[in-house]
């Protein structure tokens, strides 16, 4: 096979819980500094999908490429783990539930990874950590703990610490799905600064609203296929496949 | 012959030492039970079979038999093979041992406790497991059984007085001995009960003030 020119190249990716595929052979490009939104019901595999891309939910078949280096090599055990931990720190990733970790501070969430990872001094973890916080809002909550956050706060400071990583990639897996309607747009707020940007950035979402006015690009998933993939206005307003549109018109009557 | 406690002073300074030496051996061997509770814990989760084997020897070494057991085969036992310790370290091993398999227990179950998602964002950002589990996963399962373990620790400490019987003048020797001079069980036992409640109280200050330092949520 030839080298990847896309910054982000899925081929045939497969996989497999047992009998169960949740895959089935998809393939899929991201260029530097887009936006690709992933839509689509629980269980159609659109985080599977994501969570493949940084090998936290391994394939079973099929390759990832991210800027020219293949993500899931077969390697030795020790190799492997060598090059995964390489590849991670260039893909930065936001969770439903924040994970954020509660026995540190917004600070020390931020910069554990760069001071253990970068080698980088205390003032620049320090300087970096305001840094960071301030782009998402959170500077005066730095020397907080999460528990003491909101969820919205929780999710900005999850955001902060995968962006002091420098990440080329970012990857949100429903950022907002576990938050209260009213911190949805705190969060929604960081991200689009992220797009402004140019960050690139894989977003799984149920927010149609947002996918809409943020997204370059948006897939509907199905039963572990892509079903449709176009710009968002044509494929919110004008899906050709029956499954999208049933989709979409059953996500707005939910909306209502 | 009645009571008199009278004598007590007479004899204080034997007693206390013998509560140094409590102090001392409890310290020392609760340090090393918890460490090795946290050591034994990782071990028995994550380190290769051929590596857990000698290890479930010893958890089940130290569960399976009786303490006074593991101190004479550590104090007397051991010299056979050319380890000859001094009384107060074979004590402070094996009460160390002991009940930093009963910790691990504990961690381990804590550990397994700790969200998933966790290991994950650790994961995500770069670090390998062992950096994931040392930074992430360890301190929140530590900081999650701090009051159990006190309470090991308080076992710890009255099981110490066993160490008696490997000749540490500990604080039940020591009154055993002014006992022998002086013919007054009943004050010299009474007055080591009430140092062992001392040292109690003082271990359970300790623990609130570890707990309160290190709790997650402040």
């Amino acid at each position: 096979m030839t080298d990847p020119s896309h910054f982000v190249e899925i081929r045939h990716a497969q996989k497999s819980f047992g009998a169960l595929e949740v895959l089935k052979d998809i393939s899929l490009t991201v260029e530097r500094g887009q936006i690709v939104g992933i839509i689509g019901s629980s269980g159609s595999g659109k985080s599977t999908l994501l969570r493949a891309i940084n090998d936290l939910d391994p394939l079973t078949g099929g390759e990832v490429w991210l800027d020219g280096v293949q993500v899931n090599q077969k390697l030795s055990h020790r190799k492997y783990e060598k090059h995964i931990n390489q590849m991670r720190q260039q893909v930065g990733m936001v969770f439903q539930h924040f994970n954020l970790f509660p026995h540190m501070t917004a600070r020390e969430n931020v910069t554990m990874a760069p001071l253990m990872l970068k080698g980088i001094s205390k003032e620049e973890a320090n300087t970096l950590a305001k840094e960071q916080l301030d782009k998402v809002g959170m500077l005066e909550r730095i020397d907080y703990y999460p528990s003491q956050l909101s969820g919205g706060q929780k999710q900005r400071v999850a955001i902060a610490r995968a962006l002091a990583m420098k990440p080329k990639l970012m990857l949100f897996d429903e950022a907002t799905s576990a938050l209260d309607p009213e911190l949805v747009e705190e969060v929604n707020l960081v991200m689009r600064k992220l797009a402004e940007e140019h960050m690139t950035m894989i977003i799984v979402t149920h927010e149609m609203d947002f996918a809409a006015s943020v997204c370059d690009r948006v897939l509907f998933m199905d039963q572990g296929v892509v079903v449709e993939e176009g710009p968002p206005d044509v494929l919110f307003r004008n899906p050709t496949q029956p499954r999208t549109r049933e989709f979409l018109r059953k996500h707005l009557e939910g909306a209502k | 012959m009645g009571l008199g406690f009278t004598i007590i002073p007479k004899y204080l300074d034997v007693i206390l030492l013998g509560c140094a030496w409590t102090i001392g051996i409890t310290l020392a061997a609760a340090i090393l039970s918890f460490i090795g509770g946290i050591l034994f814990a990782v071990i028995a989760l994550y380190a290769p079979w051929l590596i857990r084997q000698p290890f479930r020897l010893i958890e089940w070494l130290f569960m399976g038999t009786p303490l006074l057991l593991q101190l004479f085969l550590i104090y007397f036992g051991l010299v056979q093979i050319g380890i000859d310790l001094p009384a107060f370290v074979a004590g402070i091993i094996g009460l160390g041992l002991h009940f930093a398999v009963y910790n691990s227990e504990l961690i381990q179950t804590a550990i397994l406790s700790v969200d998933k998602g966790q290991m994950e964002a650790a994961r995500t950002l770069g670090l390998s497991r062992t950096e994931a589990l040392r930074k992430v996963v360890v301190p929140q399962a530590v900081r999650a059984v701090i009051p159990p373990i006190g309470n090991n620790m308080i076992a710890l400490l009255k099981d110490s007085a066993l160490v008696s019987v490997i000749g540490v003048s500990e604080l039940t020797l020591s009154a055993q001995r002014v006992i022998g001079r002086t013919y007054r069980p009943f004050e010299f036992y009474l007055m080591a009960a009430a140092c062992y409640y001392v040292i109690n109280l003082a271990m359970e200050w300790l623990q609130r003030k570890i707990e309160r330092r290190i709790s997650i949520s402040r």
